[in-house]
């Protein structure tokens, strides 16, 4: 093979490692990109005009974020980089990209997706009121913008990022009503082997729980949210929750971040036509692929969060990781030393997550307990009631079939956000395993396309 | 022991379905067998127009059978399909002068057959219409068609044929059938077996494979829409609007629905692999769709599209379906390979076939859509 043609999708932790693993071996891969900076969620780098430290943003990660982002910025000659970029489909052996209005088909041998993860969401009533964010996107307010979602912010959900994002806020001087973690705390004393993988990560979540307690902000675990209190015309005003004890408790707020933990961004992988299976550990449908990141799909390979929950430094490894294999199948040679620790480094990564489910499990019950008029689908305003009356009537138990009765899942985000939750309710109602219900088929356009694309000016 | 019904439907699309609640309305009994869930495949991911104009004349007794059946589809149905008899426009470009005395022309005879066309051109049209691009010379208007939701017309035609008391089996592929003496047995591949007198094949793009069975074999060739929905807009386009074109790449078509969404479809079709039953919208295909589009109402061209579908349809050379009695078996009759165009007449088909076969006879010419074209 004259040289072969490799394309890297997403600019994070994972994709920047496995971009520089194929630059050292000497190819020039496509490395394609929705945001305007690379660094992805986690290590979001700030627009040029800002000038907060790394210290700022990244807290204990900012070692690992400085060192991401001067790989990167070493990559840049080369690498094809192509920023604020879109791939909305992907069909033999092409990805279709969309950059403002311009298009482009790009052929490629080997296709490695690293997508990155989104906010995993369990509706609550009231939700859909205006100051109600995702813990993701309260976090990319302030790494961002250096703002914040409100002037009193309630955190509410479970997962590290409640804990990391809500420290992040008393450090940046916002004033934290409360963290509602929905978690029981034995949860994490059952966890604690698993967690022990990575002692240091430990650690640090346990310094983060320390400084908003130091910081005189509320604690509350195993909670089950009730409803975020406020108006059509006044946004949100406060969040209602009841204690493990049966007590209903109020606390004021004008803006919620909620968020459980995260999900992997699979829709690439589904258009690529890869084989999915669902993950009892985590109640998600995920791609399947080999420990080097293979997908079913020939010449697709996966890494990174968008393949499975496993963290920032675990897709720093499988970026690489995934790199060498594809690296490996086109011929090339590579390190099998390498390989075999980076497979080493992913298997105690994992671990880790292990723990992190178990020690934050995602609250599949609360689903079940909506109350009828919850919004389940923001993009579309479907109700639990909705839902549960489209089953008696039609008798859909099957995501897809449930999608085409109600709408729910077929706004813009595709069900990305609502899609999780919407099974959960469904398998609850129709008393049947959550896999039963299957999952919502991805469909291109992965974001919103502009009809004018391709438009000759 | 195989379970026994007077009728056995294989195929739970839209003409099955239907068949299978006016054949209720016979009293005959009705096992209805479907492969995967009612509608999914070509009834379920069409376009949705309720469209008579532009179909060949001969159709149009079967189209105005059917449009009947939509009007009052709510009350039949007890559940609302998302029915609007809000008009119906076909445009043709100025590159194409000579369409427009083609459009009179249809006009002119499709009056005959109660079908009643408004020529619009220059100011009357824009006036009306004010969304359509420079290239646009002409358009002729039908004021009674409109549009649906294929998602829920197949399933409440079902939910409604079931309460009628028909035997609905989901999740069944059908591997076999034949007839064994007076009766046909058709065997499913968990082994079940259903027995009925008459077999009515309404399977789409997998007919070919039961008439096969029966010695009569038929040219279908599977394929599937490209269809696309822009995010919800406000609900201004009532009618919905559809190009006349020798060139297949020009024909697309879109609507709005009350949501606000706006589908659009055409300009080429998709590949679809009923072995494996799926279907995919090429890119190349949307690329196609949306500039055609954009000519069309350049407006849209301001929206985004935020989802894409296809689905599997089956296509017969003459673009007209198999229907009617089998040439070589009694007892049997077929209603597939509607080439793209079964939804609006779909309706009428049921009901067309349930006639047929409790009375032996119909009004509507069935002539043009015999299986024993195909004969060698």
């Amino acid at each position: 093979m004259a040289c072969p043609s490799i394309i890297v999708v997403g600019a994070g932790p994972s994709g920047t490692r496995a971009a520089e693993a194929l630059a050292k071996a000497g190819i020039r891969p496509i490395l394609i990109d929705e945001g305007r900076r690379d660094g992805g969620q986690i290590y979001r780098r700030q627009p040029d005009n800002f000038t907060r430290s790394y210290e700022k943003l990244y807290g204990t990660e900012a070692g690992r974020a400085k060192a991401l982002h001067d790989s990167f910025d070493a990559l840049k000659g080369q690498i094809d980089y192509r920023p604020e970029t879109l791939v909305w489909n992907i069909a033999d052996g092409h990805v279709w990209t969309a950059c403002g209005n311009a298009q482009e088909a790009l052929r490629y041998d080997a296709l490695i997706l690293c997508t990155g993860a989104t906010d995993r969401l369990m509706p609550v009533k009231g939700w859909n009121l205006a100051g109600t964010y995702s813990l993701g996107g309260s976090q990319v307010a302030l790494k961002s913008q250096a703002v914040s979602i409100g002037h009193e912010v309630v955190f509410m959900g479970s997962g590290p990022l409640l804990y990391l994002v809500a420290s992040q806020y008393v450090q940046a001087g916002a004033k934290v009503a409360a963290v509602l973690d929905t978690s029981p705390k034995g949860a994490r004393i059952k966890a604690l082997p698993d967690l022990l993988a990575l002692p240091g990560m430990l650690w640090n979540g346990v310094q983060l729980t320390r400084a908003l307690g130091k910081a005189g902000v509320p604690i509350h675990h195993g909670v089950t949210p009730v409803e975020i209190i406020g108006g059509a015309d006044t946004g949100v005003n406060g969040v209602r929750f009841r204690t493990p004890s049966g007590q209903e408790k109020t606390i004021a707020c004008d803006a919620v971040a909620v968020g459980y933990h995260l999900r992997p961004e699979t829709q690439l992988a589904d258009l690529a036509r890869c084989e999915f299976a669902f993950d009892a550990g985590t109640h998600q449908w995920l791609p399947r692929r080999d420990q080097d990141g293979r997908a079913s799909t020939a010449g697709v390979y996966l890494a990174g969060d968008g393949a499975k929950i496993l963290g920032a430094r675990s897709a720093e490894a499988s970026g690489k990781l995934a790199a060498l294999a594809a690296l490996s199948d086109l011929g090339l040679p590579v390190d099998s030393g390498e390989t075999t620790a980076l497979r080493r480094d992913v298997a105690n990564y994992a671990r880790f997550a292990r723990g992190l489910a178990k020690a934050f499990p995602w609250p599949a019950d609360h689903a079940a307990a909506l109350p009828d008029e919850a919004i389940i689908c923001r993009c579309e305003a479907v109700s639990a009631g909705d839902i549960r009356s489209v089953m008696r009537e039609t008798g859909a138990i099957e995501a897809n079939r449930a999608k085409a009765f109600s709408r729910v899942g077929m706004g813009r985000c595709q069900g990305r956000y609502c899609g999780l939750a919407a099974a959960e309710l469904i398998a609850a109602e129709a008393r049947i395993p959550v896999e039963q219900v299957g999952r919502l088929r991805g469909q291109a356009p992965v974001k919103p396309l502009p009809i004018a694309i391709g438009e000759e000016k | 022991m195989s379970a026994a019904s007077d009728i056995i439907i294989v195929g739970g699309g839209l003409m099955g379905s239907s068949a299978a609640l006016f054949l209720r309305g016979h009293g005959l009994s009705v096992t209805l067998l479907e492969t995967d869930l009612i509608g999914r495949q070509a009834s379920g991911t069409n376009f949705g127009n309720v469209r008579r104009q532009g179909r060949a004349l001969h159709q149009l007794p079967l189209a105005n059978r059917a449009i009947a059946i939509w009007r009052k589809s709510r009350e039949l149905l007890g559940a609302d399909v998302e029915y609007l008899q809000s008009g119906h426009i076909r445009v043709c470009y100025r590159d194409r002068p000579e369409l427009v005395g083609a459009m009179e022309d249809y006009a002119e005879k499709a009056r005959l057959e109660g079908l009643d066309l408004e020529l619009l051109t220059g100011n009357a049209l824009r006036s009306k219409f004010p969304f359509f691009g420079a290239d646009v010379l002409a358009g002729s208007y039908s004021a009674m068609d409109g549009h649906a939701n294929p998602r829920l017309a197949a399933p409440a035609f079902a939910r409604a044929a079931q309460r009628m008391g028909a035997n609905i089996h989901e999740n069944t592929r059908i591997v076999d059938a034949q007839k064994v003496g007076e009766d046909f047995l058709v065997t499913a591949q968990d082994g079940r077996t259903f027995r009925a007198p008459i077999l009515l094949i309404t399977a789409g793009a997998w007919g070919n494979a039961l008439s096969s069975q029966f010695g009569e074999p038929v040219p279908i060739v599977p394929r599937g829409p490209n269809m696309s929905v822009t995010e919800p807009v406000p609900y201004a386009i009532h009618p919905a609007v559809g190009v006349m074109t020798p060139l297949e790449e020009e024909t697309v078509y879109f609507r709005q629905v009350a949501r606000g969404n706006i589908v659009l479809g055409g300009s080429t079709r998709g590949p679809s692999y009923p072995d494996a039953y799926r279907a995919f919208v090429l890119p190349q295909n949307t690329m196609s769709q949306l500039k055609q589009i954009r000519r069309l109402a350049p407006a849209l061209g301001k929206l985004n599209i935020i989802r894409v579908w296809s689905g599997i349809e089956g296509y017969m050379p003459d673009s007209q379906p198999v229907m009617g009695p089998s040439a070589t078996t009694s007892g049997l009759y077929y209603a597939f390979g509607f080439s793209g165009a079964g939804f609006q007449i779909g309706p009428g088909v049921g009901e067309t076939m349930a006639e047929i076969i409790a009375r032996g006879a119909t009004d509507i010419p069935m002539e043009p859509y015999q299986i024993s074209r195909f004969a060698e």
